[in-house]
Formats: C-alpha cells, structure tokens, sequence
C-alpha cells in the first residue's frame, strides 16, 4: 500500500470499529429498517388506485424520509469528529504524526459513510422485500430504489462533511453538537418552508419562475429531493414542491447531488487545516 | 549535532508574549526537564518543536530539519498532557492503529504494551483503564520506532510512585540509546534525581538552564537548620541561637553555606538543651522560587 492509502485504510478501520461499538451501526440500520417497513406498510394500500406497482410508490415514501433522516443520521455521526479529539487531546498527538490532515479526514469520512451506506442499505433492501412479496410487478421499482441509494449515499456524504466542518469550526463536542442540529433544522427543514412561503407570496411571479429553481437546486436536501422525484414521475404528487420538479431538468439536479459532496468535503478540509491543536 | 536547537524562539499571541526570545539545546542522550508555572509557555514551546503551531520569530532546528518536516515528524515522539484516547477501543487495538500510522508493524503492539506495563489490559476498553494506565498508553506510542527526540507534555502526572519509578526506568534507556528527552513536569522532586539538565520557563522568558548542581551553587540559597530543643527548652535555644520558633520544641535557623560549620558548633555547644538537628539544604522547590521569580516586577 502507498504511504497515502495506509493512514486512510488505519484511520477509516479504526473509526468504524468505534462506530460498532458505540452502537451506532446498530441504531442507524434499524432506524432505517423500522422507518422502511412502516412507510412499505402504508404505502401498500393505495396501489390499485395510482395504477404504479408498489414499489415505486414506496420509494417516493422513502424519498420524503430519507431527506430528513439521512442527514440528521450523518449529522450525529460526524459532530463529534474534530472537536470530540480535540478535547481528549488525540487530534494534536495524531497530528505530530506522519499524516495529513486531508487523510485524517477521508478516514473518519469512509468509516461514516460506511455505516450510512449499510443503514440506507439495509432499510431500502427490507423496503424492496416487502414490496416484491406484496406486489411481484414491484420489479419495475428497482431502478429507481437503486437510484434512491446511491443519491441517499451522497446525501449522506455531504451532511457528514458538513458535520466535520461544524466540529472543527466548534471545537468543543457540545457546541458542535448545537451548531448541527441547527443546521439540519435550517437546510432540511426551514429552507423549504421559506422556500414556500415566499412562493406563496410572489402568487407565480419572477421570483417563482427565475430565483426558485436555483434555490433548490443549491440545497442538498432538496435537490436530492428533485433529482429522485424528476427520474420517477410517478411519484411527482407527493411532493410539496413537485410543481418546481418539472420546471428543473432532471441532470441539473444530479449535477447538483454530484457536485455538493465534492464541495463539502472541500470545506471540511479547510475547515481542518484552520484548527490549531 | 543537537537534536533540538532553539535560538530566540519568541511566540505572540493577540499582542501577547507567550515566549520570548527562548533558546537551548538538547543533545542525543541528554534527558532535559522543562519547569515553570501553569501559562509559563511549556507546552507552547512544545507544540511550536512539534510544528503544530509557528513560532512568531526565531530558529528551531529538530533532527536537522524544521518543526512539522517528514523527517521531524519521522524521528520525534509526543505525549501530550491528559491525552485519552477513544474508550470504545482497547490498548491493544489503539497502539495498533499508532503503528500502522507510522509505517510499522502492527503486531508489534504487544510488545510495546508488555513494555509499558500494560500487557494484562491490552484486550480491555480504554474506557475502563485507569488514568494511570492511559498515561501508560501514551508512553507506549511514544515509543514506536525509535524516536530519536520525545518530547514528553506532564508525562507521569495521575501515575503512583512505582509505575513514575518504571517510567524513568524506560526514559534511561531510551537515553542511554542516544534519545534526546524533554519532558515537563510539575513534580520537582522525581526530576530532580532523573534528568540531566534543567530549563526554567517564567512568563515565557527563558530564566535559568543548568545542570540541578550548577544552579545550587549560581543560587546560593541559605541553608536551613531544623533544631528540635528539650520540652520547656525551646524559648532559651531560640534566644541563644537567636533563631525562629516554630512550635513547641523546634528553632528554625538559616546560614549561609560557608556558615553551616560554625552554626553547627554554636548548636553543638547546647547539648543539654537539644534533642536532635536536621541539616536541610535547598530543595529543587526553592531553587525553582528563586529562579523563576528572579525578575518579576
């Protein structure tokens, strides 16, 4: 292994060991599992009548949780990253160490993203279980379930950067753990009851038509939002927004899904390389 | 060549001195104890020779290269002060992962644990160690790879006195291997008899580095005498030897070095008085007063 991979390979083993054993796998995979059942459970009644198999009405149930769930989930794993070392005083010791602060970070990132990625896994998989034994037409859901995963992923990628941006900017766990909770509060959930009202009070003006795609678009959430309810129409009803969804290419929103982990991961690095231990 | 060289070495911050102008060396083999008062600047100088953060002026060479290098980096050892490492893994699993950050061997982990006297709670959870035993853990780090400079933050604060005696014990022949040593410590007494040298920080101004012997004699600090005189006597020896009473029975005296005989004859001379005397020579304690106040305004 080259002197780049072997810090990253160490770090990232040893992260998700300590995510093992802090239950944090365990709680992750079955707050997922129990959320994907329940919401596979309720969205089995009403197939007959949307005449969509059961699946894809499951994933557009799956779309709204995941928007709120994946990054409250990438939030509590990473809050602690920095400001939790900081205070035992590792972070300074692994700094005199032969290793960059980049490759610190891309160890805790792969170990977190790991666990996110077994979590939404194992709640999606359990999701498409119950859909295929209720309803064997379910099959024709699987692309955009597969879809769902790896864009819940990236969402996940982005809220865990943003997580360790958070903590190095703290530097003390409690605060860091103030600072995340309000920002999942502003991105994930007041964002877009700003965003409504002030559609509300345009009533269809420039702001509607020209400001509005590009807000959402800049969102994580909400374009991870569009990008999963543009692909499948089926599912462009149950959404609040769902008017804007068709007003929004479906590429712009994926490159917007591509690009923000690229750009999270960024400023968690700068936001590292500021700390002085 | 010196393992660590500091030249004018100066630290401000927000207008504030934390060192100023601070410049020693240390040898290989050479086992140097950083002393001085909470906020002196010990553990500002330490992270500044570790890189971690820059000096505002001045020169530091460690291992021939600059702070934070490769090679730095490559060669020195830290243990930083109250270091605890995560309580969900074990010894074992944490030093495993310290190996293989260095490029090591992790199987080597046992037996840097069974050095450090931790072999029986490797497979335990840090979580349940003591902080002694942390400590232990930190200095088991520290020695991976054969550091050639270890710069050692508080390293035996929270250890009892046996597992400080093993902890020299290790620093000994980590320096009789050609390691350089600087550790700070707040116990005076345990360096007192395990480093070479002293430096004395106050108010990040550099106020003494000697050896413990050249000090005394710079210092000159008076000696004390401790006279425990007969029940119902003390009030008459402390009028003769015109010196302090403390309690019932003891007479405080002090003199200087070149005195000591002659005063001893003066005690002498009262036999039917006294009981017994203590000769006190300075302690490390007052050299450090002495030192390290020797300036204040």
């Amino acid at each position: 292994m080259t002197a780049l991979v072997r810090p990253v390979a160490a770090l990232g083993a040893t992260e998700f060991r300590i995510a093992l054993r802090n239950r944090w796998v365990t709680i992750t995979v079955a707050m997922m599992a129990l959320f994907a059942l329940v919401l596979s459970a309720a969205g089995s009644a009403p197939t007959g009548d949307v005449g969509v198999d059961a699946l894809s009405v499951t994933v557009a149930s799956l779309t709204s949780l995941g928007v709120y769930l994946v990054p409250l989930m990438a939030l509590l794993m990473s809050f602690d990253a920095v400001a939790g070392e900081m205070e035992r005083g590792t972070l300074s010791l692994t700094l005199t160490y032969p290793v960059s602060r980049g490759a610190i970070l891309l160890g805790k990132f792969a170990a977190h993203l790991a666990v996110l990625a077994i979590a939404v896994g194992a709640g999606y998989g359990l999701a498409a279980v119950a859909a295929l034994v209720a309803d064997p037409e379910a099959v024709e859901g699987l692309p955009a379930l597969w879809r769902l995963f790896w864009s819940s992923v990236l969402l996940g990628a982005v809220f865990l950067c943003i997580g360790y941006a958070l903590s190095a900017m703290a530097r003390r766990p409690g605060a860091a753990a103030g600072l995340a909770i309000g920002v999942w509060l502003a991105v994930v959930v007041l964002y877009d009851l700003g965003l409504l009202a002030a559609v509300v009070a345009d009533g269809g003006g420039v702001f509607t038509t020209r400001a509005l795609p590009w807000l959402l678009l800049a969102n994580p959430a909400d374009a991870f939002r569009l990008f999963n309810l543009a692909a499948s129409e089926a599912t462009a009803a149950a959404s609040g927004l769902g008017g804007a969804a068709q007003t929004i290419p479906a590429y712009h929103a994926l490159i917007s899904v591509l690009l923000w982990p690229v750009v999270a991961f960024a400023l968690a690095v700068a936001a590292l390389r500021r700390v002085t231990p | 060549m010196n393992s660590l060289t500091l030249s004018q070495v100066t630290k401000i911050y927000d207008g504030v001195t934390a060192l100023d102008a601070v410049g020693f060396t240390v040898a290989p083999g050479e086992r140097v104890a950083l002393l001085g008062h909470n906020g002196a600047g010990k553990s500002t100088l330490m992270k500044i020779i570790l890189g971690l953060i820059p000096a505002t002026a001045g020169q530091i060479e460690v291992l021939g290269a600059t702070p934070g290098s490769q090679t730095a980096r490559d060669g020195t050892a830290y243990l930083p002060e109250n270091v605890a490492f995560h309580p969900a893994l074990t010894g074992l699993e944490q030093i495993r992962l310290y190996l293989r950050l260095r490029g090591d061997d992790p199987a080597k982990a046992m037996a840097l644990l069974d050095r450090v006297g931790l072999g029986q709670a490797a497979r335990r959870r840090i979580g349940t160690y003591s902080k002694g035993m942390r400590q232990r853990v930190g200095l088991a780090q520290a020695l991976i790879g054969n550091p050639r400079l270890l710069v050692l933050d508080e390293p035996t604060s929270g250890l009892d006195p046996v597992s400080r005696r093993e902890f020299y014990t290790i620093l000994d022949t980590l320096a009789a291997d050609g390691a350089a040593i600087l550790l700070s410590s707040h116990a005076l007494t345990e360096v007192e008899a395990r480093t070479d040298r002293i430096v004395i920080l106050s108010q990040g101004r550099l106020m003494a580095n000697d050896t413990l012997a050249a000090l005394r004699q710079r210092a000159a600090l008076p000696i004390r005498l401790q006279v425990s005189a007969r029940p119902g006597a003390a009030d008459q020896v402390a009028a003769q030897l015109a010196g302090g009473r403390r309690n019932g029975v003891m007479v405080d005296l002090t003199c200087a070095h070149d005195e000591k005989l002659n005063r001893l004859g003066d005690i002498a001379a009262l036999h039917g008085l006294i009981e017994d005397v203590e000769i006190i020579p300075p302690s490390l304690e007052d050299l450090y007063s002495h030192f390290s106040r020797r300036d204040e305004a």
